[in-house]
């Protein structure tokens, strides 16, 4: 294990700035935000969540993916070059990570999203160990330890000091690169910081949502859900806005259109919604005519059908932020515990 | 908080068992107190306390529900009937929707009457119980001056006792009130069948502590680059989640023209600078004259953007140019900006300036 002291951060920042894009948490307008650093940027190290989760460092809100244009009788695709490949996520929480892995098994998945590859294949996910959780985190319900997070790299704060533990071989070459910045840890550091982890867990126990299980959630559920009269009710408050699925990290869905600038056509991919009314539109309309359906659709996926394309691996990672930010205050949790899901 | 809910249960159950009203919109919650959700009740032994619930967070405004419940009632009588009629029975057999009874908070009245002055809902189909309301508290305020791992919140009069698993916290409410209830235009129902109050406060008090227009002075004396800049910072974070429309009472297109591809200005992402204002822009142009400032937009926006500013600019010039107009004030008002009127506009057209002819 590496050490740093904090006040010292920022120059590991630079020095990480120099070589390649870094993008961490810094507090903006009263709120928190995954922010491409700066000289002059801070860690918001006490900072639990960013309103949005950093998919959009992988899979941006918004991205052209070709143009074309008409050259006398000739139709001419110009391919659009693809991102520059490789950025530093710093200060990821442990929800977060698994998201990644998430939207891995959906993108790298044959037929790769060449877009999504090149900007993740390079990518090092340092992440950062949570120690005072909210009420509305749950991700040990999907399994995720949120005290010792997954990541190329994992940090821990103690004290006015970070540590720093290898998880992968990306993560070893990433740390000997800045080697000088650091200083070894001693054992004392090792006592101190699983003295940490041992608190956070006492505190993760006590959560609110800490009896949330996923029992009768699976790929195999869905005859038995899918017409459950209490979709009704859930849903009936639901405004039918984009919030939930746009703080989700795992919501993965796009759409794809033409826009027509007058000598060219772009064509541009941009989050969608299932919780809109012209999500999947058909030329015959939709096959989810009511906010019922679409409602449905949405943890469906989550709880049912990701998890039986990927080996049971669900598809929600328990962050809290629809929890947080959904208008109405209905959630996952909320369809969760409908169904029983409420004790361990 | 807790003799008012009684009186609330107690009176839409009356009303339930006795079929006047076939349904009740009200408020429900989940976990934490504080997430509260609008419910519709339809059984009297749905509506016991724990289940409904009003407290201090029912801050959603519950007149745009009444858009969306209405209309399913009707189709689904719509539906019966057809079928009634396809089995060769007498589709007058079936029964009407019956009434919906809907609580609304005083500032909730002005959008009910004002959804009744553009004919979106049928008032015959509605029984509207006013409740009192002493400002509603905003979460994420209480969250940001410290409040995390929240377990219960206990409304005890001007306080807010909040339990947390990192220990207590206590808040006057008047420091934590939303936005809207901090500039709460009056504690007067415009619109009620009937009104609980247990404890009514005397006529004119109970108006928020804050200057409704005290932000958009402040936009006002900026310069207009500073003006730009302000916009700029605070809708550069629009995520596009359309919640600021789909809470508002006064957008009750059946169709959005941003969600129509055939208008050429349908959009789910930002795409330029442009593109994150204009939608908002659009959007407080097309309910001027017809927001209440019921102050959901800013409620609801998860970025925490002020839009409410927007809304009351428009409010505010209305006022200016015309004297003094409150959208909602009453049913089957003529606005300003609907009400021509040759001698006093502010914009007189050019046939009015050539004698009308």
């Amino acid at each position: 294990m590496k050490k740093i002291a904090l006040s010292k951060l920022n120059e590991l920042f630079a020095a990480i700035a120099k070589d390649t894009e870094l993008h961490l948490p810094v507090n903006f307008k009263g709120e928190t935000v995954f922010k491409k650093w700066t000289e002059g940027d801070n860690y918001a190290k006490d900072s639990l969540k960013t309103v949005k989760s950093p998919k959009d460092l992988f899979f941006p809100q918004n991205e052209n993916i070709s143009n074309f244009r008409k050259e006398g009788n000739k139709f001419i695709i110009d391919p659009v070059e693809l991102p520059k490949s490789g950025i530093v996520v710093f200060g990821v929480r442990g929800c977060d990570e698994q998201s990644f892995r998430v939207l891995d098994n959906v993108f790298l998945a044959e037929p790769v999203d060449t877009f999504y590859e090149a900007r993740r294949k390079n990518s090092v996910i340092i992440t950062a160990a949570c120690t005072k959780p909210s009420e509305s985190c749950f991700c040990k319900t999907f399994g995720i330890d949120p005290t010792d997070p997954a990541g190329d790299v994992t940090t821990w704060i103690v004290d006015d000091n970070m540590f720093f533990a290898v998880k992968t071989e990306k993560g070893e070459a990433f740390l000997a690169k800045y080697a000088d910045i650091f200083t070894e840890a001693e054992e004392d550091d090792t006592y101190r910081v699983e003295n940490v982890k041992y608190l956070a867990n006492q505190i993760f126990a006590k959560l609110p949502l800490a009896d949330l299980t996923t029992e009768g959630w699976g790929g195999d559920k869905t005859d038995e859900k899918f017409d459950d009269p209490k979709w009704q009710d859930l849903s009936t408050a639901c405004l039918g806005c984009g919030t939930c699925t746009f703080v989700c990290p795992t919501c993965q869905c796009y759409d794809i259109r033409d826009y027509n600038t007058g000598n060219q056509i772009q064509r541009s991919r941009c989050w969608d919604s299932c919780m809109y009314k012209d999500f999947t539109m058909c030329a015959h309309g939709t096959a989810r005519p009511t906010q019922k359906e679409r409602y449905r659709q949405r943890f469906m996926h989550k709880l049912v059908y990701y998890p039986a394309n990927n080996d049971g691996m669900f598809s929600c990672v328990g962050c809290g932020r629809c929890v947080d930010k959904c208008p109405v205050q209905t959630n996952i949790v909320k369809v969760i515990k409908a169904f029983g899901g409420d004790k361990k | 908080m807790q003799e008012i809910t009684g009186l609330m249960v107690k009176r839409a159950k009356e009303l339930l068992e006795a079929g006047e009203v076939q349904r009740v919109i009200g408020w429900t919650t989940g976990d934490f107190c504080y997430d509260v959700t609008p419910a519709v009740f339809t059984k009297a032994e749905d509506l016991e306390e724990g289940k409904f619930v009003y407290n201090s967070f029912c801050g959603s405004n519950l007149s745009k529900y009444l858009i969306q419940t209405l209309r399913n009632d009707i189709n689904a009588v719509n539906t019966a009937k057809a079928m009634a009629a396809r089995k060769g029975e007498n589709p007058d057999d079936i029964p009407g929707p019956g009434k919906t009874l809907v609580f609304l908070k005083p500032c909730d009245t002005y959008s009910f009457n004002q959804l009744l002055t553009e004919h979106r809902i049928d008032k015959s189909l509605v029984y509207v119980i006013g409740v009192a309301c002493r400002g509603m508290a905003d979460i994420e305020k209480i969250k940001l001056m410290g409040a995390s791992g929240i377990t219960k919140v206990i409304d005890a009069g001007d306080k807010l006792e909040v339990k947390t698993i990192y220990g207590d916290k206590s808040f006057d409410k008047k420091d934590v009130l939303l936005e809207k209830c901090a500039c709460c235009k009056g504690k007067e129902h415009k619109y009620a069948d009937e009104v609980i109050d247990p404890e009514p406060l005397p006529e004119g008090e109970g108006k928020g502590p804050m200057d409704r227009m005290a932000g958009v002075t402040m936009l006002e004396e900026m310069t207009a680059e500073e003006r730009y800049a302000f916009w700029n910072d605070q809708l550069s974070r629009c995520i596009k989640c359309y919640a600021c429309r789909n809470a508002c009472p006064a957008c009750t297109c059946m169709k959005c023209v941003f969600d129509n591809p055939r208008s050429g200005v349908d959009s789910k992402a930002n795409v330029t600078e442009f593109e994150e204002k204009m939608y908002h822009i659009i959007r407080a142009f097309h309910v001027a004259g017809r927001c209440t400032d019921c102050g959901e937009c800013s409620r609801v926006c998860p970025q925490g953007i002020p839009l409410h500013l927007l809304n009351r600019k428009f409010i505010k010039d209305i006022n200016e140019f015309y004297g003094d107009y409150q959208a909602g004030e009453a049913e089957g008002q003529r606005a300003p900006l609907v009400n021509f009127d040759a001698e006093n506009d502010v914009e007189p057209s050019i046939v009015n300036e050539k004698g009308g002819n």
